[in-house]
C-alpha cells in the first residue's frame, strides 16, 4: 500500500527490508529520524552509541558475524567515523555493511557546510544518492547488494530535502538473506602494513569493478528530452528542481550513484547534445569529474558553491523566466530559535556573562547562549572542542585566563567527545573550570536518550553512567552539582571553582523543560503596580516575557513558573500566581 | 492538473507538523502524488518554521519557491508577512492573527510591524484572518489552533467534510478527537 514517508523514515524501510540486523548510531540533524524509525522495527537491532567513530566500529563488529548493519550520522559525524571509515575501505565487509550520511546544505541546523561526497571519493568506497523517499528505500537495499557482491562498506548521502521530506513509497517484505559465518581472515581484517599493502590494490581494482558497474547500472539513467542543445547531468534533491524547472524540456543524466561515477555514460551523453551543465549543490563535484574526462561543462560558473539549490534557481541560471510575489514594503524582524521558556541552560549563561567570562562553547541547544541578550559564547567548533580547547586557552594563556574562562558542554556531548578532553585537562594538569550542562537527555535532535539518561533507544532502562563518578575516575577531584534554577548558588560555585588551584567540574543538572516527564509550578504573572520597568528581567532573554506599555508582562501560555526573573527583580513585581 | 501548493508558516512548537500531516494524509488519500517537506532541529526552538504541502499528478521538488504558493495558512501573523513573495498571483493567505513577539522585539533591537493584515491585502493578496487561539480555546485547548486553521483551510478547497473528517481521525489520539472536531468546525463557520 502506498503511503507517505520521510526520506529517513524511506532509509529505516530499506534497512528493514533488506534483513538488516543491526543499527547503531549517534543522533545529528538531519539523519536522526533514519535510527528512531528503525528502532520502531522489533526484528532490527538498534541503539545509540556515545559517538559516530563507536557506532561505525560497532557496525563493522556486527557485519563481521555475517548480520547486515547499518550506521547513521549528519555529515560533521563523519568526520568523527572518518578513521574507521578510511581502513573499513582496506578490510572490506562480511555480511553487507551501510553507511547513512546526511548533508546539511544552507546550514538549517549544523555548523558547516561541508560536502561529504569528498569522503566517498577519498576513502575509496561508493556512495549511493536518492532524491526522494522511493528512492531512499530502493537505494538502501541495493546498497546491501552492491556492498555483499563488491566486499564493500556502501555509503548512502541524504540531505536536509531528502531526509525532511515526505514522498510516496511502497513499501516491501522483509527478506532475510542467508547468514554468512565468521571465518578469521586476518589478511583481509588485520590492517598491519604487510597486509595492508595487498589490500590496497584490491580496493583500487574494487573502484574499477564499480565504475564499469555505473556504466550500466538503472540508478544512472538518461532521461530524453526535447530539446538537445542543452543537457543536463545531476542527482539528490538537484534532480527534483532540474524536472521541476524544465519537465522534459532538456534531456537529464541522472546519477543515482556518486562515486564512483561512470565516464562512457558521460561522454555518451555529453556528445549527445550541444552544451553540457551539471546542477549539484555545495562543491563542483560533478563537475569536477566530467572536467577530468576532458568535457567542457557549466557548473559552478552558473550556481553557487554556498547554500541551497531552489526549482527557481535552476530556471533562472539556466535560461528559464521566473515570476515571484510581492514582498511587503516593510521591515520584518527575523525570528531566530530561541531558548524555551523553563530552559535549565538560560540561567547559567547570564550568571557567566555577569561575570564577563570567556566562555568555551559547544554543540547543543546551548549554543544559543551566544545569541543577544544572553551573548555569552566565545566559540563553537565540533563536539568536545570546548573542553579541549579551554586546556589549551588556560595553558597558553596568561593566569589570569585560568580564572576567567570556563567550557560549556551538554550531558550528551560530554560523551560524545567531552571526556577525552577533559581526561587531557587532568593529565596535563591545566586549572581549567568545566560546566556539564546536564539537562538529562539529548536535546537539539529532539530527545534522544544517551549514556547518562539511563534509558537505552528502544526506552527500556539500562546502565547510567554516572558523571560525578566518571569526572572523578579521569583525575577530577573538585566536582560539584548544582541546579542552573538557583542563580545565586551558579554564581558562588562558578566563582569558587575559578579561584581554586585546580581543575575542577561543575554540573549544572535539571532535565530540559520540554521533557514530558517534568513537571513545573506553572505560569507566574507580573505585578503592574510594583513593576518599575526597569527591564532587569529582560537580559535573560526569556520567550514568555515582554515589555507592554512599559511593563514586565509574562505570556502565561509559555511560561513554566521556573523562577528565574524572580530572581532578578528587585521590586518583587514578578512571582505572583495567576488567579 | 497543475501543481497544488500549500505553505504551512509558523513558530516552532505552534503545531504545523500536525497540519502537514493531515494534509498530506487526506491527499495521499485522493489518489494525489504529494510531498510534504519540513525542518527539524535547531529552527524548531521558538523560531520561524515553514513547512510545504505540494499534491498533483506528478511532484518533483519538495519545495516551493517564491512565486509558487496558491495558499499560505500562517499560525502567526508576522509570519504570513514574511512569506507573502512566495504566493502566486492572486494567491491567498489565512491567518492567525495572533502576535507573537520575535526575540528582536521582546529584546527592543526591533519593532513588530503594525497593520500587517491591511498592507499584505493592498498587495493585492486574498487575506482570509481569524483568531484562531480564541477558538481554540473556545473549542477547550489553545493547542489546537492547528485544526482551527485547518477546517478554515477546508473553506477554500473542494474536499469534502467526510474525508477530513475520516483524515482527523486517523492522525489524532482518540481522547483528543472531538476537541480537535469542534476546533476544525469552529474555524470553518467562524465569519
Amino acid at each position: 500500500m502506498k503511503t507517505l514517508m520521510l526520506g529517513n523514515e524511506a532509509v529505516a524501510r530499506g534497512l528493514y527490508e533488506a534483513g538488516c540486523c543491526f543499527v547503531s548510531s549517534y543522533p545529528g540533524t538531519p539523519s536522526t529520524e533514519i535510527t528512531e524509525c528503525a528502532a520502531k522495527y522489533e526484528e532490527l537491532y538498534a541503539e545509540w552509541a556515545p559517538n559516530e567513530k563507536v557506532a561505525l566500529e560497532a557496525a563493522f563488529g556486527a557485519c563481521l558475524t555475517g548480520k547486515r548493519s547499518f550506521c547513521a550520522m549528519k555529515h560533521v559525524g563523519l568526520n568523527v567515523a572518518a578513521d574507521p571509515l578510511f581502513t573499513i575501505s582496506y578490510t572490506g565487509v562480511n555480511a553487507g555493511l551501510v553507511i547513512g550520511v546526511a548533508d546539511d546544505a544552507g546550514m538549517h541546523s549544523s555548523q558547516n557546510e561541508q560536502d561529504s561526497r569528498h569522503y566517498a571519493k577519498a576513502a575509496k568506497i561508493p556512495m549511493l544518492e536518492p532524491s526522494d523517499s522511493a528512492e531512499a528505500l530502493s537505494f538502501a537495499k541495493l546498497a546491501y547488494e552492491l556492498s555483499e557482491e563488491y566486499d564493500t562498506a556502501v555509503l548512502i548521502k541524504m540531505c536536509t530535502r531528502v531526509s525532511h521530506s515526505q514522498s510516496v513509497v511502497e513499501p516491501g517484505e522483509r527478506m532475510l538473506p542467508a547468514q554468512k559465518k565468521y571465518e578469521k581472515n586476518p589478511a583481509k581484517y588485520i590492517m598491519m602494513p604487510a597486509n595492508a599493502k595487498k589490500r590496497h590494490p584490491v580496493v583500487e581494482a574494487r573502484t574499477k569493478a564499480l565504475t564499469a558497474w555505473a556504466e550500466t547500472a538503472k540508478i544512472n539513467r538518461v532521461e530524453k528530452g526535447e530539446d538537445m542543445s542543452l543537457g543536463i547531468v545531476t542527482s539528490s534533491t538537484c534532480y527534483q528542481y532540474v524536472k521541476e524547472a524544465f519537465g522534459d524540456t532538456y534531456p537529464v543524466l541522472k546519477l543515482g550513484m556518486i562515486w564512483p561515477m561512470p565516464e562512457q555514460k558521460i561522454r555518451d551523453f555529453a556528445a549527445s547534445v550541444d552544451k553540457l551543465a551539471v546542477v549539484e549543490e555545495l562543491d563542483g563535484f560533478i563537475e569536477a569529474h566530467c572536467k577530468n574526462l576532458g568535457l567542457s561543462v557549466l557548473g559552478k560558473e552558473l550556481f553557487s558553491d554556498i547554500g541551497e539549490l531552489s526549482q527557481n534557481l535552476v530556471k533562472e541560471k539556466l535560461g528559464g523566466k521566473v515570476q515571484t510575489g510581492d514582498s511587503l514594503e516593510e521591515n520584518i524582524p527575523a525570528r531566530p530559535p530561541v531558548m524555551c521558556a523553563g530552559c535549565p541552560h538560560r540561567s547559567i549563561f547570564y550568571v557567566l556573562k555577569k561575570l564577563n567570562l570567556t566562555v568555551l562553547g559547544d554543540i547543543g541547544c546551548y549554543t544559543l547562549g551566544a545569541v543577544a541578550p544572553l551573548g555569552a559564547i566565545d566559540t563553537t567548533i565540533c563536539m568536545g572542542a570546548s573542553v579541549s580547547g579551554l586546556h589549551g586557552f588556560v595553558k597558553a594563556g596568561d593566569e589570569e585566563s585560568a580564572g576567567r574562562s570556563v567550557a560549556v558542554i551538554g550531558d550528551s556531548t560530554f560523551i560524545h567527545s567531552g571526556v577525552t578532553g577533559l581526561i587531557n585537562i587532568a593529565y596535563n594538569e591545566s586549572n581549567a573550570t568545566v560546566i556539564i550542562l546536564d539537562n538529562s537527555i539529548t536535546g537539539m535532535t529532539g530527545h534522544q536518550q544517551n549514556p547518562t539518561t539511563g534509558y537505552n533507544l528502544k526506552g527500556d532502562p539500562c546502565t547510567k553512567i554516572d558523571l560525578e563518578t566518571l569526572c572523578h575516575a579521569v583525575g577530577i577531584r573538585r566536582v560539584r552539582v548544582v541546579d542552573p534554577y538557583d542563580m545565586e548558588v551558579c554564581e558562588a560555585a562558578v566563582r569558587e571553582e575559578l579561584a581554586a588551584n585546580e581543575p575542577s567540574v561543575i554540573i549544572s543538572r535539571r532535565p530540559c523543560a520540554l521533557l514530558k516527564y517534568v513537571k513545573h509550578p506553572g505560569p507566574i504573572c507580573s505585578d503592574t503596580e510594583k513593576c518599575k520597568g526597569c527591564k532587569a528581567c529582560m537580559n535573560i532573554g526569556c520567550p514568555a516575557i515582554s515589555m507592554v506599555d512599559g511593563k514586565a508582562k509574562i505570556d502565561a501560555t509559555l511560561c513554566v513558573g521556573c523562577g528565574v526573573c524572580e530572581q532578578l527583580c528587585k521590586f518583587g513585581a514578578l512571582g505572583c500566581k495567576e488567579a | 492538473m497543475e501543481t497544488k501548493n500549500i505553505m504551512i508558516v509558523g513558530v516552532g512548537g505552534q503545531g504545523t507538523l500536525l497540519a502537514s500531516k493531515l494534509l498530506g494524509r487526506l491527499l495521499l488519500g485522493k489518489g494525489f502524488d504529494v510531498k510534504v517537506s519540513e525542518v527539524h532541529g535547531m529552527s524548531q526552538r521558538g523560531g520561524s518554521v515553514v513547512t510545504y504541502v505540494r499534491w498533483g499528478d506528478r511532484v518533483f521538488s519538495p519545495i516551493i519557491d517564491k512565486g509558487q504558493a496558491d495558499c499560505i495558512l500562517s499560525f502567526e501573523l508576522l509570519e504570513a508577512a514574511r512569506y507573502t513573495e512566495f504566493l502566486k498571483p492572486g494567491g491567498r493567505i489565512i491567518v492567525n492573527s495572533q502576535q507573537i513577539n520575535p526575540m528582536p522585539v521582546i529584546a527592543g533591537m526591533a519593532a513588530y510591524p503594525e497593520n500587517l493584515e491591511e498592507k499584505m491585502r493592498a498587495l493585492g493578496i486574498n487575506v482570509d484572518a481569524l483568531d484562531a487561539l480564541a477558538l481554540a480555546e473556545e473549542a477547550g485547548s489553545s493547542k489546537a489552533v492547528n485544526l482551527v486553521l485547518m477546517g478554515r483551510l477546508a473553506k477554500h478547497f473542494e474536499f469534502t467534510d467526510e474525508e477530513w473528517m475520516d483524515t482527523i481521525e486517523h492522525s489524532v489520539p482518540p481522547k483528543f478527537l472531538e476537541l480537535n472536531k469542534k476546533a476544525f468546525a469552529l474555524g470553518q463557520s467562524a465569519s
